[in-house]
């Protein structure tokens, strides 16, 4: 009790000295919604520290109008229900004016209505599934591709891996099938016959059986399609049942360094589809923003094998502060509108928003840069 | 055909475990009546231990599995002694909430203590595997159903061939009756649940190196073993290990011959299926009447 007079006087204090509004409201909030317990725990840890890594240095550099950035982070635990029961608190008790996530598109697309409701714009740093942007909802606004665009470019440089007849194996839900649908028609159209088709449960870690079916359906290539935990399973049972195809993943996930760490020799020979090649900053559009982010991810003490996964929530929080800043207020609305003047720096390039969806509610979706890298006698090789 | 083999040898590998996680279950659920949430994290506390043992101490592969067993079931002791012997007699849902309640304590503890990204433990079996002819097997995966199968056996002997087993049994016909004989219900209750998370967390350790370890791995564990129970009869242990090599074969033919986007489901079809059926499972010792 006697204290409390001197921690008046230290506010009094701060108040004179910051202009009179020295408290919470100081600060700009950013929610952000990521699975940080659950089955893509990992993912989302990594994303997260991404957020901070960029809140940091926003605000190294002086914040975003005259204000500090502050992250409010909620746990979806990888779960839809749960990842609407975030939002809603981070709008309606935190009052967040701008979010970013929700990570998985199964997530994702469970929120939006959301942010309809309560008219919440929000940065959607990693999902794929097409359905997002094209579903005429105004308050999105995707930096990461969609699995077309993605299989588009890939389709780019296609040819140069010789695919005769390529497998897919998909991790069974939104992002997974919708990946499977896109690469599959790109294959097509390069004239590359497409074999079987299999799907595989979030949690299943046993994909003995598909990969049993996929051995014997004859295809050279397999186009593998889920989080960086079943990658590595699948490396490692493909190889147990020596199966003869050469391995592609795609979305990003993959985090080759912790796939050369725990699948070991499997990983070998694989290719991967990745958004940002922290190994070779010079593939980069900005090597400079690139290595600094790479430093500081060090710096705070951050698993190095999180980067490729990690650089979602550092280019996202850039995102969000960019519209913030075009803006002019931390208001709902007004970072809707500013988030479309966006031209933002990040590690993946250039970030700024086209239209998708249907007129007059169409959602922002950014084109990222794909880059492929190839494992190789235990190291990360440009492909 | 090569196909067909292989889908086959895949099934009966992957038996092996679901055979051991089922045993561990259907032994605490008929004996100690009691639905057992915890079953899955101490699968997972199991791969964890072999974990730490073999990459953080760098104890030797097999010894590693003995020690992270031992401390699988001194952790299942510990559940009944500190939760469980408290609440004898309580209703079957405050039972029932505690030991929810555990399996949410245990995974976050576990996440705390390990953090979310999957560790993969080192072996000392060769990386290539076992070919004949167009089927292949990992030596790995073949260690592991030997060993399955082995501790399979030697549960069934402690069940049928020891005084303790016997004293099991006992309790599980009649407790009351058990107890006027001189059996140590509390006793029994302890051993149960300790033998049973010794189990499970053999299944850890030992599925643990084929695939990798992380905090959620518990959760299609504890299903896949509860479907297990429910096939082969409640309380029954032969139904178990036979329950455990069906759902085997049904999910592999399954998802090779039908679709692999239904896998799970088709397990838990035949489970319907076979409750239609024989509502007690197939293999449920008669429920004692009085």
């Amino acid at each position: 009790m006697q204290l409390r007079p001197i921690s008046f006087g230290i506010a009094a204090l701060a108040a004179a000295l910051f202009g009179g509004q020295a408290s919470a409201q100081d600060t700009i909030k950013i929610g952000v919604t990521q699975p940080l317990t659950g089955a893509v725990a990992a993912a989302g840890n990594y994303v997260v520290q991404g957020a901070k890594v960029a809140a940091e240095q926003i605000n190294a550099a002086g914040g975003v109008l005259g204000k500090k950035v502050e992250l409010l982070i909620e746990d979806n635990k990888s779960n839809p229900t749960e990842a609407v029961a975030t939002v809603e608190k981070l709008i309606v008790k935190d009052k967040a004016p701008v979010l970013m996530g929700a990570w998985s598109s199964t997530f994702t697309l469970a929120v939006m209505p959301k942010l309809e409701e309560y008219k919440v714009p929000m940065v959607v740093e990693t999902s794929s599934s097409g359905k997002i942007t094209t579903s005429g909802n105004p308050y999105i606004f995707r930096i990461s591709p969609t699995s077309e665009m993605e299989a588009k470019a890939f389709g780019k440089v296609v040819k140069s891996y010789n695919i005769k007849k390529a497998d897919f194996l998909s991790v069974n839900n939104d992002w997974g099938r919708g990946s499977a649908d896109e690469f599959s028609k790109m294959m097509k159209e390069n004239g590359i016959a497409v074999g079987t088709i299999e799907y595989m449960d979030p949690k299943a870690t046993d994909l003995s059986a598909q990969i049993a079916k996929i051995k014997s359906s004859g295809g050279d290539t397999l186009i593998l399609t889920t989080s960086v935990e079943q990658i590595t399973l699948v490396l490692k049972q493909a190889k147990d049942q020596q199966l003869p195809h050469k391995i592609i993943s795609t979305g990003g996930s993959a985090s080759p360094d912790q796939l050369i760490q725990q699948a070991g020799e499997a990983a070998n020979g694989s290719y991967h589809l990745v958004f940002f090649a922290p190994w070779f900053p010079d593939m980069l559009t900005y090597p400079e923003v690139g290595k600094k982010f790479a430093a500081d991810w060090v710096k705070m003490g951050f698993n190095p094998a999180g980067l490729t996964e990690g650089f979602r929530g550092y280019d996202g929080i850039l995102t969000v502060v960019a519209g913030i800043k075009a803006a002019g207020k931390a208001d709902p609305e007004a970072i809707r509108e500013g988030l479309w003047k966006v031209k933002a720096q990040g590690l993946n390039g250039d970030i700024t928003f086209i239209k998708q969806g249907p007129a007059g509610k169409e959602s922002g979706q950014n084109v990222p840069n794909v880059y492929v890298i190839k494992i190789d006698g235990g190291k990360v090789t440009k492909s | 055909m090569s196909e067909l083999i292989q889908h086959g040898i895949n099934a009966l590998i992957l038996g092996g475990t679901y055979a051991l996680l089922g045993i561990g279950l259907t032994l605490i659920f008929g004996i100690m009546k009691l639905v057992n949430f915890t079953h899955g994290e101490l699968y997972a506390f199991g791969a964890y231990m072999a974990y730490m043992a073999v990459m953080v101490l760098g104890l030797n592969f097999y010894a590693s599995l003995v020690l992270a067993v031992m401390l699988g079931a001194v952790l299942g002791g510990l559940i009944e002694f500190v939760l469980l012997r408290r609440l004898r007699g309580a209703d079957i849902d405050t039972t029932m909430l505690v030991m929810i309640g555990a399996w949410i304590a245990l995974q976050n503890a576990e996440q705390l203590t390990w953090t979310g990204v999957a560790k993969s433990i080192d072996t000392p079996f060769p990386a290539t595997p076992l070919v004949l002819g167009p089927v292949s097997i990992s030596y790995n995966r073949l260690f592991v159903f030997v060993v399955a199968l082995g501790l399979i056996g030697a549960t069934y002997a402690l069940i049928n061939r020891t005084k303790l087993g016997m004293a099991m049994r006992a309790t599980f016909q009649d407790r009351d009756t058990a107890a006027l004989m001189g059996v140590n219900i509390d006793t029994i209750y302890t051993a149960t649940f300790a033998l049973g998370s010794a189990l499970a967390s053999a299944a850890g350790a030992l599925l643990g190196p084929v695939f990798v370890v992380y905090p959620s791995m518990g959760d299609l564990a504890s299903l896949k073993a509860f479907a297990i129970v429910v096939l082969g009869g409640l309380g029954s242990i032969p139904g178990a290990t036979i329950g455990g090599f069906i759902l085997a074969f049904v999910e592999e033919l399954g998802a090779g011959y039908i679709s692999s986007g239904y896998r799970d489901g088709m397990g838990f079809l035949l489970i319907m299926a076979i409750l239609l059926i024989k509502p007690t499972g197939l293999f449920a010792q008669k429920e004692r009447i009085g």
